[in-house]
């Protein structure tokens, strides 16, 4: 605290009564902080702050909960409270009396004690139920001020369940006559909106409306809301674009008042929120594209560079004309406004510049090579944060030729940089370039080397996975492997003849697994040398548990007589005793291990071969177990998830607004059938599970907005490939151009003697960087080193694709006495030890050699795949795009296959026979069928091809419905051209809004080979809705009994019946439910999925809409229900 | 969408941290530590942009700050932000600031700290913005400090306060007057350079 304007601190008080307001309220409030502040800064130690804050906040307790405290002084204590808060203290006692002061202070109070509430609270806060009245009752309020901070509290924090009591209230808002109230109305409906899409699905209309609002502080409010919903479905605002594009048109014409310029510049937040839209709408889609390239071109003109603001609204446009459907002349102006960017002296908008030629460089490859000298400065800027911007365009543009130079770049980088975040996310990408385009193998293992060691123990765990993996699995040739192995053992021999404590703890993992599986590779290197080595490494302190475990298991590899034996003792005797109870268990292991040699080739042979390990996933080795422990009096096993629920269960506390305040009025309701305590707070929490589907898919897409994702999981070529036609369709001839500036570079690099020394490094720099972009830019292939590379990379992606569909195994290698599943297997193992030398062959193979075989299993459908597409696209997702139903033949189908119909359901309704899924051989199609009951899952499996399929075997999975087979779903031979049936009897575990099946089909072609097709079929809940005929006296008692609920004001349809009949009559015959009885203005209505699902649902008209209340014994079926009743009436 | 706004001074005391997404109170101070140590680490003549930390939520967050005289502002947001527009929204805040409390200083925001969230909760709405217009900010903060004033003359307390304020001037000891004024220059000079940093960078 040595500054000096903290210091003068002290003369406070007395400064106080002069500086801004003389008000001496004012002035006892400032005396008290005051006091706090000048003790605060006239402290030296931490410890010293932290015993003035307590006594401070005990002082303020105390005053806080003295029933003489007013509401002035509350509101003073509160601000103290504040500050004692953001320096870290927690001042939890106060947090009721900022909920009172809100509720019953005087404007000015309940401002301060709003603000507390939302510093001090989330929206999870149980406290934050006593809130929700107050809320209510400023919404309803006639002081604008009051109404304000309801609306600011509101957008802040809002418990989710609570928000249809004061949704009407707020939409209501919307009609507000004062501007600031229906801009503050709109952002909190974007607020409810994203924390509860279901329940404002009624308003999108408002939203539309709003976005006409003659205000336009309202309109530009309501962009944030377009700006959510246009990136969730982009489709359904197509027809909005003209009205964005009109309105972007006015702002920049500056139709708008002058109160909005900033910097004479019209409105410029508007402008970038616009021009964000505007991309999202054109993305791929030309027709939508064609109506915004004038305001884009006239934005790009009106903006003068003149000030900072500018420039934000340049660089969105320029972002929007390269997402866009391309047009040239735009392009050619947008990439001018990038290099004006990069070239800036302004070290911000050389940032931004560099972001852009990042998002463009898979387009236009082009413009990184005209700025390349700016490049290759950046790389050298004294600002780390453009260095490492720099590193990620470099990232983007590499390839085979120019890898060693940028991920040597990278690793100067790495070794500068202290931040961890970015280590970890740059040692990522030199670990995938390395394993894509590595030229040899002494560079990549050199490499992977000092990836290791930079990224320490902060690194993604994948990456010491993937090498290991990439070690095991090998190449296609046994020679090549064997060099690189060999390459491998003799680096980490060295490495640990140096100073192997100065290396982190994964990388002597790594070491430790190479040294045991490949040492014998080598004949240098003596075994015993070897296992001095380790045991070297065990005995440094630095090594940690888990590393020791490690180098256990290599030993345990290594010791085979002689020698070792004496070693082996000697660890053991270390060790034996550990507290540490898996470094026992590997000492216990190489000791048996190591004295009978037979039984260790045969528990780990060398050079472990590919054979696939059983793995009994469910555990049926514990079967006896488990049954003496619950004959024992045991409590059997539950799920987490029911657990779970059992203990919200015990906890729910029956916390439910008041009755009065409720615009539904069924207070009298709710309080005869609240007395058991009721799980609204489950009830709540389930409906979360609900909407969280489409918020789910919200985050993903949100974070995919910034940059495009060049490099997946699948690698370059897959992205390449969109890249290149975007450069086909530009009319500017990239081949000639491309290749023409290729030819100018190395005219550059090839006259040396004008350029000074260092210009001249720089110039052999850019040669070296950017080489084979432009070959790229033409697409035209490259020569030796280009294909050589291909074989790399292919091998790369071979083994990228297991990776991540069995990464809970790999996760086992990284930690082996991390996970409880490992423990298990280990303690198992050591029992077995000697009696079953069986097993122990499957558990101590060494957990890596499990993984190789385990992915070489699962790696087996894709390569059947494979025949049938493009090697270019091995994406999971497209065998399922591939499999896409064509129309015309589906129709054909349908009539044939009905005929194939069980008789027994024949005479049912049945949905139209889809085709779901076909390749060569078979067709699948499928329907359901409705039963009075249920429901029934068919499945039509046409053998298409000229050959008969054999073992034909249907497995189909679904998480919410439970999936019984009704007829035997194999077939021993399929005979060409003919078809079988599979039934299945659908139930619902879960509800939801809708399921969806899994299916895979397995069969075998007389050749031999096993073949698998992978289909899916999608059912709304609504097929298993049935109507439940109850009387109203037993809906009475089962409305009491059941406690999953949801409330919802639902629109009501207007016709020739009263709006009441005609709406249920809608719900009766789109849903089939059940009406029971309709009094007055309130039905009830009842349907059921299985008798024993029932769900009730409570209607009455209440000021133009019908409030439906719906319950069920079932978790999730009310807010599921009342989706599709949501849709029902709107599509009506 | 804005996840949090910091400011602190160049020693890392918080000043007043606003945020707009749920954290543990523990991650809370991790995150102003976090933030403060990446920021001050940072020369004057770099970019003001810098990628979020661990904490915060990694790469798809970006830190803009700005450095004025003693304060560091920081605003975190997250991808769907414009960098530049939230560097201008940064330069209006501070502007509108310095309005509010004629010639702001970090006095002003120690011993203020509810009126900096009120103006704060003119701009920023539950992470969205809301206003950008300093004028318009600035009315709307005026208008329920009016009601201040009109509360404050009008309530019953008025006369004992004004009694309370005069007897603290007649109190004074004159050594201590002297004391501040000595403060009151620094203070003002202190002042000056902030706001010829305002001015530079407008």
């Amino acid at each position: 605290m040595s500054d000096v304007v903290e210091k003068t601190l002290t003369a406070l008080p007395s400064l106080l009564s002069l500086d801004s307001q003389p008000g001496s309220a004012k002035l006892s409030t400032h005396s008290k902080l005051g006091n706090l502040i000048r003790g605060i800064t006239e402290l030296t130690s931490k410890h010293e702050e932290e015993k003035l804050i307590q006594r401070e906040l005990s002082s303020i307790k105390e005053q806080v909960s003295s029933p003489s405290t007013t509401m002035r002084q509350m509101k003073e204590l509160m601000v103290r409270s504040i500050y004692c808060e953001m320096l870290g203290y927690e001042a939890s006692f106060s947090y009721i009396h900022a909920i009172k002061l809100a509720q019953q202070g005087n404007v000015l109070e309940k401002r301060v004690g709003y603000l507390a509430v939302s510093l001090f609270l989330n929206e999870s806060h149980e406290l934050l139920l006593l809130l929700v009245n107050t809320v209510l009752k400023d919404l309803q309020s006639t002081n604008l001020i009051e109404v304000c901070m309801a609306l600011t509290v509101v957008s802040q924090m809002f418990p989710k369940d609570m928000i249809p009591a004061i949704l009407p209230l707020v939409e209501e808002k919307l009609n507000h006559s004062k501007e600031i109230i229906r801009r503050k109305a709109v952002l909190a409906l974007y607020k409810f909106y994203l924390i509860a899409p279901n329940q404002v699905q009624h308003i999108h209309n408002k939203f539309r409306k709003a976005l006409c609002d003659k205000d336009p502080g309202v309109m530009s409010a309501s962009l944030h809301i377009f700006l959510q919903l246009i990136q969730e479905n982009s489709e359904a605002y197509k027809d909005l674009t003209a009205s964005f594009v009109t309105i972007l048109k006015q702002v920049v014409a500056g139709k708008l008042p002058m109160d909005f310029n900033y910097h004479c510049v019209p409105a410029p937040w508007l402008q970038i929120h616009l021009l964000r839209i505007l991309s999202l709408l054109g993305k791929n889609d030309q027709s939508t594209s064609e109506i915004m390239y004038e305001i884009l071109d006239e934005s790009l003109q009106r903006a003068e560079m003149n000030h900072n603001i500018t420039y934000a609204i340049l660089y969105e446009c320029v972002r929007c004309i390269y997402t866009i459907h391309p047009k040239s002349d735009l392009l050619e102006k947008a990439a001018k406004c990038i290099g004006n960017f990069v070239m800036s002296p302004r070290i911000n908008l050389k940032y931004l510049g560099l972001k852009a030629l990042t998002y463009v460089v898979q387009q236009d490859p082009k413009l990184v090579l005209q700025h390349q000298m700016t490049i290759i400065e950046c790389l050298d800027h004294p600002d780390l944060i453009i260095k490492r911007e720099t590193l990620e365009l470099l990232f983007r543009i590499t390839n085979a030729q120019n890898v060693t130079v940028i991920v040597e770049k990278m690793l100067d980088f790495l070794r500068v940089s202290k931040d961890d975040h970015t280590t970890i996310d740059l040692v990522g990408k030199v670990a995938e370039l390395a394993e894509k385009y590595a030229p040899d193998n002494e560079w990549f293992i050199e490499t992977m080397n000092t990836v290791f060691s930079v990224g320490g123990d902060m690194m993604q765990p994948d990456i010491p996975n993937s090498f290991l993996k990439l070690l095991l699995e090998g190449f296609d040739s046994v020679e090549e492997d064997k060099k690189l192995r060999l390459f491998a053992v003799n680096s980490y021999v060295s490495l640990l003849q140096g100073e192997p404590n100065k290396l982190p703890q994964r990388f002597l993992q790594v070491i430790c697994w190479v040294l045991g599986e490949y040492s014998h590779l080598s004949k240098d290197v003596e075994p015993d040398v070897l296992l001095r080595l380790l045991v070297k490494l065990l005995d440094t302190k630095s090594c940690s548990n888990e590393t020791k475990t490690w180098v256990l298991m290599a030993m345990t590899k290594l010791c085979s007589g002689g020698a070792a034996l004496s070693v082996a003792h000697e660890v053991s005797e270390m060790y034996g005793s550990s507290m540490d109870t898996v470094l026992r268990q590997r000492v216990q292991e190489l000791q048996h291990l190591s004295q009978d040699a037979q039984l260790q080739t045969r528990v780990l042979p060398q050079c472990a071969s590919h054979k696939p390990v059983e793995v009994d996933s469910s555990l049926s080795f514990l079967d006896g177990f488990v049954s003496e422990a619950l004959a024992a009096g045991a409590a059997p096993y539950k799920p987490p998830h029911q657990r779970q629920e059992e203990l919200s269960r015990s906890k729910a506390l029956s916390l439910e607004p008041y009755g009065l305040s409720l615009p539904i009025s069924m207070s009298s309701c709710s309080v005869t059938d609240r007395q058991s305590p009721t799980l609204l707070s489950m009830s709540s929490g389930l409906s979360g599970d609900s909407t969280e589907l489409s918020h789910k898919g919200s985050s993903t897409t949100l974070k995919l907005d910034g940059v495009k994702r060049v490099w997946g999981r699948e690698g370059y070529l897959a992205q390449k490939e969109p890249a290149e036609e975007a450069a086909q369709v530009e009319a500017s001839s990239p081949l000639q151009s491309s290749s023409q500036k290729a030819d100018e570079d190395s005219s550059h690099s090839q006259t040396p003697t004008q350029t000074p020394d260092s210009e001249h490094e720089k110039q052999q720099l850019a040669s070296s960087l950017f080489v084979g972009l432009a070959s790229q830019s033409s697409g035209s292939v490259g020569g030796k080193s280009e294909q050589t590379s291909q074989r790399f990379r292919r091998k790369a992606r071979n083994q990228d694709k297991p990776l991540s569909s069995s990464e809970h195994l790999t996760n086992l290698l990284v930690s082996p006495s991390g996970s409880a599943d490992n423990l298990l297997l280990d303690s198992n193992s050591s029992s077995d030890l000697i009696s079953s030398p069986e097993q122990t062959h499957v558990h101590s193979l060494d957990l890596t050699a499990a993984n190789g075989t385990c992915d070489a299993e699962a790696e087996l459908p894709d390569r059947d795949v494979k025949g049938l597409k493009s090697p270019l696209s091995r994406d999971a997702s497209v065998p399922a795009a591939d499999f896409t139903p064509h129309e015309d033949p589906d129709r054909r189908k349908d009539l044939c296959l009905t005929s194939h119909l069980p008789a027994a359901l024949s005479g049912l309704s049945h949905s139209e026979v889809t085709l779901v899924c076909s390749d060569q051989s078979l067709d699948l199609s499928a329907c359901h069928v409705q039963k009075d009951e249920s429901i029934e899952f068919v499945v039509f499996i046409k053998n298409s091809s000229d050959s008969a399929a054999h073992r034909v075997q249907v497995q189909i999975n679904c998480e919410e419905l439970e999936v019984s087979c009704v007829c035997d779903s194999t077939a021993e031979e399929l005979k060409s051209n003919s078809v079988t049936v599979c039934q299945y009897f659908l139930t619902v575990k879960r509800p939801s809004v809708s399921f969806e099946l899994v299916g895979m089909v397995y069969y075998q072609k007389p050749a031999g080979s096993l073949q698998t097709a992978q289909f899916s079929y999608k059912l709304p809940l609504t097929s298993f809705i049935r109507p439940l005929a109850v009387s109203t006296e037993e809906y009475g008692t089962m409305w009491l009994a059941y406690s999953h609920d949801t409330k919802q004001n639902l629109p009501l349809m207007s016709g020739e019946d009263e709006p009441l009949t005609a709406t249920l009559n809608v719900l009766k015959t789109k849903l089939q439910l059940h009406v029971v009885e309709i009094i007055g203005k309130e039905g009830i209505v009842a349907c059921c999925l299985r008798p024993d699902q029932p769900c009730l649902v409570h209607c009455r008209v209440h000021a133009g809409m019908l409030a439906v209340w719906l319950r069920s014994p079932v978790p999730d079926l009310p807010d599921c229900l009342l989706y599709h009743c949501q849709r029902a009436l709107q599509e009506h | 969408m804005i996840k949090a706004i910091l400011i602190f001074n160049n020693h890392g005391k918080p000043r007043l941290s606003k945020f707009y997404e749920h954290y543990n109170e523990d991650i809370e101070q991790q995150i102003i530590r976090e933030t403060f140590h990446l920021v001050s680490k940072r020369d004057e003549n770099v970019c003001n942009f810098l990628e979020g930390g661990m904490l915060i939520g990694g790469s798809d967050y970006k830190l803009i700050y700005r450095h004025y005289a003693t304060l560091y502002f920081v605003f975190c947001v997250d991808s769907s932000e414009s960098e530049l527009g939230i560097l201008d929204l940064i330069q209006v805040f501070v502007e509108t600031l310095d309005k509010c409390f004629e010639n702001v200083c970090e006095l002003d925001l120690i011993f203020h700290v509810d009126k900096v969230h009120h103006i704060l909760a003119e701009m920023v709405m539950g992470g969205m913005v809301l206003e950008t217009n300093m004028n318009e900010i600035i009315t709307q903060v005026d208008t329920q400090n009016k009601m201040e004033k009109s509360e404050v003359c009008a309530g019953r307390y008025c006369r004992s306060t004004c009694s309370c304020c005069i007897s603290c001037k007649e109190h004074e000891p004159p050594g201590n007057a002297q004391k501040h004024q000595h403060w009151r220059h620094k203070h003002k000079s202190a002042k000056f350079t902030f706001l010829q940093i305002v001015a530079a960078r407008s």
